[in-house]
This record gives structure tokens, sequence and C-alpha cells, in this order.
């Protein structure tokens, strides 16, 4: 690869100029998506998706000095042409296309090639060299599909209702949230934190339509919300808001859930593997139809899953990035320090 | 299986007993007679041998998914669980198999003289029939823990809820003799096949952590001290030539301790006795790590049993041939027992627990700050006037345990925890300083808080130095204080000492590498005692 470089800033484009979601404060940052491990605050410029635009601003400030366009276009900066491609993460997710003197690579952010009812759906792109997350890169993650997740929280939702019970979901602002609203759109009313729902509003700004949602108040009368639905983020867990949640059944989100130790960890009363990422044949398929010569590897299960790369013949290398963890990231501290005031 | 696989899901997930008593509950509202019976025989232990070798298992499972030995391996140091990882990496089913757990198990059963061509088919056959969390059931079924969180009392406990009879009754009825084949559901709750008024324990009385001065106690001469001994608390209830060990989590563990038994039977009288089990050997006490290698095994070997000897001191008595003695204070009860245990019979394996003669309250704070010597951790004081009370109850008895020990120690390895904690490094591995080099020193595994654990998890995999298989060798540099209960020389231990019930206390952040303890100040410890 002759025109990227990683540094200890993030993966940085030499003839370019610009940084692919860096860690460390930048001129130029090309963002893949708005969760807080690959948004930092502290950038000079912010490149971004038409759809990724305003949840950047309403993460890392109005002021931002910020622009976006959206897929099908190319913007060339320095001589190398930039095009994004839907990433199937979160809303606004892409994968960034970089192209330069006819070498191309392609940089994942994050992706998920199944698609759901809310972001765009996945697509493969071409490339020499291909940038891939590898969060669930184990042959032990494989996901169902979104219709049988689907059926599975509904009757989550009507076997609590039948009990008497108000279902919460945990899941973070930005992207596991919306999807649990249209996983359960259409069964009842759903009640989210302020934090996903000033999250929704900067969403619904850039005209996406999401499913009907209604604010839960810190002082919310217990009445109302019995037998409901009610989304939070995970750092509410043990909360004083939850805990005044009348008949509370609690449920965890996350592709972690797929293992029956993670289920238990957090000793909550169900855990659905719903992932915002690929799982393994997920991540199989977009590093073959990327036909690229050379994958590197990043966050999650890099060593094991560039190895596996190695021994079926596509060359793969790992790179230590500070991405993942976005479940702890700051943005689960700032949803926390909201739920407190 | 579909009640089953509810059941255990519903039961997985939670660490509510009263959760899991309510999903048991429903399963025995609906579930077949014989599914029933199944499922108290496989959580109690009865279960019939395993058909098929796990290591077979592993390697079809390598043959249906063509995935290399080492991603398997990985796969697996993730999950924490063969069974689970089996049933994780398979592909989708291919059909569906619906046959109730009686079935299966008859089936299993069957299965064990087969040959191992037809035990493949029939397990192929299987996993391509169930779904993910059913196959993970089936696997279980074959053989290995449910690692569940259903412990004997729990399952009792739900039992007694269903039928409104004594828990104590049913788990002496669910422990007791019975054949699967011979019995009915009602029959065996009902206890037909058992004599419960030869095995029914008392509640144990349990002391508070001492509060108050010791002269706030009162005079010296009113208070019984003996030392606080760290085993198993245990009751032993002997009637019409009936010995039943009842541990204080109200479980019969009569099976485990054989040695106690044979020393009880040689006792003449009917009683009931509190006190402790201990591994005791040449008329000390060990650690209560030595006695841990005893508990839960389906086989105690001759070995085991010359290695680790398990012995009972005894401290109070409840029952005198047929009489509750619970009323009388402390001092009659106490003689009592100095009678039922007076010579010619006294063992080294079944004796008194000692009192501590003492004038003066004072001359008690070396007693207590030496009892580590002998592997006691502290002092027990006891009201001479005391009647055995029910559960807790403040005032009368009170146990005045050692301070722990500290050290500061860098994590040298780090494993993911099993079961609960499978996605997160939760095990570590400390070590201090020795010359140049490191030496380990402890292993701990609690301490922290879910927070730490994500955030060192985190650490761990940018520091690794090795990459693959469970346990990952990191940079020495995070700092810990380890708090243990006592420490003594060891062959065993590299480092040439032993730690007694080592956790963590703190991680210190603010402390560098520089600073750990060296193998000559933990040492000193030792000398110190
Ligand atoms: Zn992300
Ligand atoms: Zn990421």
């Amino acid at each position: 690869m002759k025109f990227i470089k990683f540094t200890k800033k993030g993966i940085y484009c030499i003839p370019g100029k610009f940084y692919l979601d860096p860690w460390l404060p930048v001129d130029h940052a090309i963002i893949s998506h708005g969760h807080a491990d690959h948004s930092r605050s502290g950038n000079k410029h912010y490149f971004c998706h038409d759809d990724s635009k305003a949840i950047l601003k309403h993460r890392l400030g109005a002021d931002i000095s910020i622009e976006s366009m959206g897929y099908n276009q190319t913007r060339i900066i320095n001589n190398v042409s930039v095009s994004f491609y839907p990433a199937g993460h979160v809303i606004g997710s892409v994968q960034i296309r970089l192209e330069y003197k006819g070498e191309v690579v392609v940089f994942t952010g994050d992706y998920k090639t199944q698609p759901d009812f809310i972001t765009d759906p996945f697509e493969s792109v071409k490339c020499h060299t291909f940038i891939t997350e590898s969060t669930f890169g184990l042959p032990i993650y494989n996901w169902k599909t979104e219709l049988q997740l689907q059926e599975q929280l509904q009757n989550w939702v009507l076997q609590n209702q039948a009990n008497n019970k108000t279902s919460v979901f945990l899941g973070y602002s930005l992207g596991k949230s919306q999807r649990i609203m249209s996983l359960i759109d259409g069964i009842d009313k759903v009640y989210v934190h302020t934090a996903i729902n000033n999250l929704n509003n900067a969403i619904s700004s850039s005209g996406i339509a999401l499913p009907e949602t209604t604010l839960l108040k810190q002082d919310f009368d217990k009445k109302d919300i019995q037998n409901k639905i009610i989304i939070m983020p995970p750092g509410l867990l043990g909360s004083r808001l939850l805990k005044r949640v009348p008949n509370a059944a609690v449920a965890i989100c996350s592709g972690w859930m797929q293992i029956r130790g993670n289920r238990r960890w957090k000793a909550v009363d169900a855990g659905f593997a719903v992932s915002d990422h690929a799982d393994w044949n997920g991540l199989l398929s977009a590093v073959k139809a990327s036909e690229a010569e050379k994958v590197y590897v990043t966050h999650g299960s890099q060593a094991t899953f560039s190895k596996y790369l190695n021994e079926i013949g596509i060359a793969a290398e790992e790179l230590i990035t500070d991405y993942g963890d976005e479940q702890l990231a700051s943005e689960e501290k700032k949803d926390n320090s909201t739920a407190n005031v | 299986m579909k009640n089953f696989s509810e059941l255990i899901s519903a039961i997985e997930i939670t660490n509510k007993t009263n959760a899991k008593i309510d999903a048991l509950v429903n399963y025995f509202k609906v579930a077949p007679e014989k599914d029933k019976l199944w499922l108290i025989s496989i959580f109690t232990g009865k279960r019939p041998p395993r058909p098929v070798k796990s290591n077979l298992m592993k390697q079809w499972a390598f043959e249906i998914t063509k995935l290399p030995e080492w991603l398997f391996l990985e796969s697996y140091s993730t999950v924490g669980d063969l069974g689970e990882t089996i049933a994780l990496i398979l592909p989708d089913p291919t059909h569906k198999i619906d046959k109730p757990l009686h079935v299966w198990m008859r089936e299993l059963i069957a299965l064990k003289p087969k040959s191992e061509e037809e035990k493949k088919e029939y397990v192929l056959n299987a996993w391509a029939g169930l779904e993910m969390q059913e196959r993970l059931i089936f696997n279980k079924l074959i053989g290995g823990s449910f690692r569940i969180g259903v412990s004997k009392k729990t399952l009792v406990n739900a039992l007694s809820k269903l039928s409104g009879i004594d828990a104590n009754q049913l788990m002496h009825s669910i422990i007791g003799n019975w054949d699967i084949n011979k019995i009915s559901f009602e029959d065996l709750i009902n206890g037909s096949h058992i004599n419960y008024d030869n095995s029914k324990p008392y509640p144990f009385f349990l002391a508070y952590a001492l509060e108050k001065e010791l002269p706030e106690l009162g005079q010296p001469e009113e208070w019984q001290v003996e030392y606080k001994w760290d085993g198993i608390r245990g009751q032993i209830v002997k009637r019409n030539n009936e010995i039943y060990i009842w541990s204080r989590g109200e479980e019969l563990v009569t099976e485990q301790f054989p040695e106690i038994v044979e020393n009880i039977s040689k006792l003449e009288n009917d009683f009931v006795i509190d006190g402790e089990i201990l591994a005791l050997k040449d008329s000390a006490v060990l650690l209560f790590n030595d006695l841990q290698k005893r508990l839960n095994r389906k086989n105690i070997t001759k070995k085991m049993l010359e290695e680790i000897p398990v012995g009972f001191y005894v401290y109070d008595l409840l029952e005198w041939n047929g009489e509750d003695y619970r009323e009388k204070p402390l001092e009659e009860r106490r003689r009592t027992l100095e009678q039922l245990l007076a010579k010619p019979f006294v063992s080294e394996q079944l004796k008194l627990s000692e009192v501590i003669q003492f004038k003066k309250w004072e001359s008690l704070i070396d007693l207590r700050e030496n009892a580590r010597s002998i592997n006691s951790e502290g002092l027990m004081l006891k009201q001479k006037k005391s009647g055995y009370h029910v559960g807790r109850k403040k005032g009368d008895w009170w146990k005045w345990k050692v301070d722990p020990l500290t050290i500061d120690a860098v994590m040298i390895y780090a494993q993911k925890g099993s079961g609960r904690r499978s996605s997160k490094y939760t095990d570590y591995t400390f070590a201090v300083k020795k010359g140049d080099g490191l030496v380990t020193v402890a292993k701990a595994y609690s301490g922290l808080t879910d927070v730490e654990i994500t955030e060192i998890s985190r650490w761990v995999n940018k520091n690794a130095i090795e990459k693959f298989g469970p346990v990952r060798t990191v940079k020495a540099e995070l700092v810990f204080e380890i708090a243990f209960e006592g420490i003594a020389y060891s062959k065993r231990h590299k480092s040439g000492v032993a730690l007694r019930f080592p956790r963590i206390k703190r991680w210190r952040k603010d402390k560098p590498v520089s600073e750990i303890d060296t193998i000559e100040s933990v040492t000193a410890l030792i000398e110190a005692q």
C-alpha cells in the first residue's frame, strides 16, 4: 500500500493529508460514523456522510467545522478521490473508499452485512487494500435474521405484558436504540430516555424517518409506563431511574449476548444477540467480496481473524488501533451523567 | 425438549434465586412425570455415565465446520465451555427434532454400548435437528455440568414451594436411595422411601462480627472462648443408627465424608451436634484450599482419603437421646458433650473444639493475632449462659476474626473467566520481585468492580505478549494490593510460599512496579506471625 500510513494518531492518507477516524486530534478527519470511538472531539475539520452530520454536531458541539456528502458522490482532496458506501452499522455509517493513482483503499469503519429495517444496507466495494473491523471475528458468532430477531423481541414484550411487566431494553443511544425501535415498532407505546430522544431528534433533523417514540420524563408517572416499552442506555443499569420503573423486565441487546456467560454477567432478565457488527460469516464474505490483495484487520479479534485469513490464502495483517469499546467509551459516561441530573 | 430448554433459558439468565425457583415450579407444573424425575436426577448429580467422549464430539465438530483446531480452541477459550462452543459453531439445523427429556435420556443410555460409528450417526443427526440452545442442552445431557446456578438447595426449595412439603425433608428424599424406573414423582417428594425423623436437622445459630471492646462484654469468666475454624460448618444427626451430615447451606453432604461417618458410628447414644468439617492431618488443621479438593467429587479415591483426611471439631450439642437441648445453657450443653466425647474414644479426627483458658481480656489479643499460625481465622466468643438460637442473633455469640494481610504485587498473566464472565479477563496471576526478576505468588479473581474488569480487559487486549490460547502473558505494569488470610512456607510453590485466600483488595493505579513487594518482604510475613 503506497499512500496510507498507520500512525499513532490514526490511519493517515499521505497525499490526501487527512486521517480516517483519528483517535488523537488532527487537522482533517474523515469520519466513518458517529460512535464515540470513531469520531472523537478536538479535530479542526470533520468530513462525513450527510446522515452523520447532525449526529456529530449533536455529540461534539454545534460549532465544529464540518462538511458532508452523500453516497454516489466523490470529493477530490489533494488528488485523492474520496467516496462513501453504506456500512449497515448505524444510521449514517459508511465505508470510506479512497482512490489515488489507480490504487483503491477501503476503510470499513464498523459494519454489518446483514440488512435490518433502519440502516442503509451494506454494499461490497472492490479494492486493493481492505481495512476491516473484527469485533465478532470468531466462528461462534452467527446472528439470527432480522425477522427472527423481530419475533424474539416482540414475543418477549408480549410475554412481559401477559405477566404484568414493563419491558426495558438497554441499548446505546446511537445505533442500537434505533434498531430496537425498528424491531418492536407497532406493538405498544415506546418510551425513550433523554439521551436517546436527543439523538433521535438530531437524526430526524436530517430528514430520516424514525419509528414513533415518547420521551421518558425524569418524573414519569408509574401508571403511564406500566406494561409499556422503555429503551435506555446500558449505563443506566442499576440506576435510580431504572429502579423506579414498575415491575421492570430488563433485556440487553448486544452481539456479546450470543455467549451464555455474557448473558449472565450483567444479571438481567433477558439477553438478545442483536448486533450492529458483522458476524463471522459476514466478515468473511465482506473480505472475499472486496477481492483485496491485502487486508488489514482492526479492533476486535484482529489476531485470530488475520491469522485465519492468511491460512485460507488471503494476505492479512493485524492493526492495533484505538477503536472498540464504543460500549464503554465516552458515550456511556455521557448518558450516565445526563441520567443523574 | 421445549419445556426443558425454556426452563434452562429462564434459569441461566437470572442470578435471583427466587426467579430460578419460580421457573422450576412452573416446569414441575407442566412437565411430563418422567421428565420431572430426570430433572431432579440431573440436578442432584445422579446421572448415567457419559455415552460419548467429549474428544469425539470435538472431532466431529471439526469435521462438520472444517475449522482448524487452533481456531476452535480460540473459540473455546472465549466461550469457556466445550458443549456450548460446539453448539455455537455448528451450522443452522436442517430439520426439527422434538422429543421429551426422558426420551433423550433413554436414548443416551442406550447409546453407551454402541459402536463409534453408530454414536456419530446419532449425535450428528441430533445436532442437525436442534436449535442452538437445544443443541447446547443436548451436549450437556451427554455430559458436563449445566452450570446454571441451581444447587440442590434451590431445587428443594422449588419442590417445597410446589408441594408445601418441608425443604429439609425434600433434601433427604432427593438425596436418598431411589430408582428412576421404580418411583413416581408423587412418592419421591412425599418421601415414601425415607424416614425423615432420622435425619431432620435444626437451623444453625450464626454469630455476628464483634463490634464492641472486649471489656464491654462483661466478666471474662462469663464467656467461653474457642478458635474460629475455617472449614465447612456442619451438623451431624445420629438417630436410630442412621447418620446424616448437613452443611450450613442445608444440603446433605454425608457421602462426601465417609471417615466422619465412620468415627461417629463408633459413638453410642443418639444426638445432634454442631461443628466444623476440617481437613485434619497429624493433629493439625490444613488450609481450606486443601479441604476444597475433597468437595463435590463423584468418587473419593483411597489416595485422596490418605492425603487429605477430613475430620470434625465439635462445637455444640443440639439434641441428646431425643431431647432438644437448644434452650439449655451453653455450659450445660458443653458438659454433656464432654461426656459424649470422653475417653477412651477421643480421636484426633473427631474431637471437641478446644476451650481457651484465660483470666484477663487482654490475654486474648495475642492469641487472636497468632491464630493464623495454626490455620485458624480468629476467635469465637460465646456467652456461657446462651441458648442455641435460630439464625443470626446479636449479643450471645461473637466472631472475632484476624485482619487480613496485604502485599503489593504486579499482574503477569490474565485469563478469561469461565461462565458468567467469559468475555472478560477476570482471573489474574500476580508476582513480586525476586532479584532482578519476578516470581509468581498468587492467583486471584475476585475483588474488582465490573468497570475495573472491563478496563483491565481492554488493557490486556492491548498489552498481551502472546495472543493465542486462554492465558495471556502481559507486560508487568499493573499493580494490585492483594489481601490474604494467611501465609505459609510451601515446597509446591515456586516462590516457596503459599497464600491463603488471596483476593484483590484494590487496584493501585498510584503505584509503579518498582515499588511492589519483594519475595523477602513477603517471606518476612511468615516470620512475623
Ligand atoms: Zn461503531
Ligand atoms: Zn468500532
